[in-house]
């Protein structure tokens, strides 16, 4: 019988929860690595009991977890992220520059092929990569050359959140980063192309700004790669050519403010986003939890509204917090900084929380088991 | 044999109850403490000085006899209770809330 494990990293520990193909009853394990911020847990996609987590503190620093029994039991492994030779100074908060300091992991992402191969995207941003399990990481320092010195960290810090494996092509990868803008490779990590044409940002009044930007997700279906959807700052875009230029595709949303988008598992045209008021104030428009899905690749989009809290609702959907299944149905679940999970069995015609007060909700990822 | 105390969540990342034992040939200093520590229990390697600089990380303190030694050099001998274990050589975190 094939189920779904959705991996929840919070703001003081981690916990899996998991379900058969029903997704109707719901067994719930944590708080695993109880009062440490896990900013992110991930599966193998070649062993979905190969699991990676981030762990950290800012008392502690940062810890590397993995579990070899789909999170049972886990092992610290490598947390040594240096930065490969000076790392240099980005732009500050206040236009000087700032020395690059390495804060934690953000994200987890392990390779599409090899269970023991991870990317790591980290604060001060730079992207890390393993080759044996998490014990050691190497920089690829290509990433920083594509105009470092020009990033500058937005609200949540100069972090990089995003990772995206072409599946057509080992050699391209994209990544994201607040507030930088994203990026490509088309040789395995080594240069570095910042794709943003297209963007504009009300933070940096200048034209053409080709770094800087604060984009917030980016999402892609796996049989579509060259076709890139985008939640910015302010904007939801779409590329159609990898990034190389975008377009708006904000339509008739609410607010087109938000921290993450999402792609239906088998309709690659059916995007989600989770419309957030701002600046600042950073929940739902009218105290109303809805998440808009386009059937039409953006532009178009319709509330999805059944089951969700329609009054008085004043939480936020964190960037790394919306993940589909792939089960016949597609499953859609994300969570919220008040501690809930909601998962739709429906692609998001209909919703149940999984969970209601666990702490506030840092990340969400969904494995689909045979 | 030396006696080392280290915060809650680090005892629970390293697996162990409130004490932890060391031993060290040599002079016993905050240096050659942390060194064992990390040795015997390597997920701590980070987590109480930075793996490259061996900086003390901001949010963490250290105590001897009654006395703060977070400022004192991790090379300046530490005092006899602790080297004996009649005392232990206190990790702390921060009093920072959260």
């Amino acid at each position: 019988m094939s189920g779904v494990r959705v991996l929840v990293g919070t703001h003081k520990g981690a916990f899996i929860l998991t379900s058969d193909e029903r997704r109707k009853d719901w067994q719930v394990s944590g708080p695993h690595f109880a009062g440490w911020e896990v900013y992110h847990m991930h599966g193998s996609p070649v062993d979905p009991n190969r699991l990676y987590a981030s762990q950290s503190t800012g008392w502690f620093g940062q810890v590397i977890q993995r579990s070899n029994d789909g999170g049972q039991t886990w092992e610290p492994v490598g947390n040594k992220f240096a930065y490969d030779g000076v790392p240099g100074t980005h732009l500050w908060y206040d236009g000087t520059q700032h020395p690059w300091e390495f804060k934690r992991v953000w994200r987890l992402e392990p390779s599409l092929t090899d269970p023991d191969t991870v990317y790591a995207g980290v604060e001060d941003a730079a992207l890390f990569r393993s080759t044996d399990g998490g014990q050691n990481w190497q920089e690829l320092p290509g990433l920083r050359e594509a105009k470092g010195h020009l990033w500058q960290p937005g609200a949540g810090g100069m972090c990089l959140h995003t990772i995206i494996q072409d599946p057509s092509n080992a050699q391209r990868i994209y990544v994201a980063i607040s507030a930088a803008g994203a990026f490509r490779t088309d040789n395995g990590g080594q240069t570095w192309l910042p794709i943003n044409q297209g963007l504009n940002s009300g933070e940096i009044p200048v034209t053409g700004a080709e770094v800087g930007h604060c984009v917030h997700n980016i999402a892609m279906h796996p049989s579509r790669p060259n076709v890139l959807f985008m939640q910015k700052h302010w904007d939801v875009m779409r590329s159609d050519n990898s990034g190389d230029s975008w377009n708006e595709v904000s339509g008739n949303l609410p607010s087109d403010f938000g921290f993450p988008i999402a792609v239906h598992a088998h309709e690659p045209n059916t995007i989600y986003v989770v419309p957030i008021k701002s600046d600042s104030e950073h929940f739902p428009p009218d105290g109303k939890l809805r998440v808009y899905r386009s059937r039409t690749g953006g532009n178009e989009w319709e509330a999805l509204t059944k089951g969700l809290p329609q009054s008085d609702c004043y939480v936020n959907i964190l960037r790394s917090a919306l993940a589909v299944d792939s089960l016949d149905s597609c499953g859609i679940y994300f969570g919220t900084t008040g501690g809930q999970v909601y998962a739709s069995s429906d692609s998001g015609g209909s919703w149940m929380p999984i969970v209601s007060n666990l702490p506030a909700v840092l990340s969400v990822e969904v494995q689909t088991l045979p | 044999m030396i006696r080392v105390v280290i915060p809650h969540h680090l005892r629970t990342l390293a697996g162990v109850s409130q004490e932890v034992e060391i031993y060290i040939d040599g002079l016993v200093t905050q240096g050659a403490i942390l060194d064992a520590l990390e040795s015997k229990y390597p997920m701590l390697r980070g987590t109480i000085r930075d793996q490259i600089t061996k900086e003390r990380r901001p949010f963490i303190r250290f105590f001897a006899c009654g006395e703060d030694m977070s400022l004192e050099s991790p090379d300046i001998p530490l005092p006899s209770a602790v080297v004996i274990g009649a005392e232990p050589f206190r990790i702390v975190g921060a009093m920072a809330g959260g």
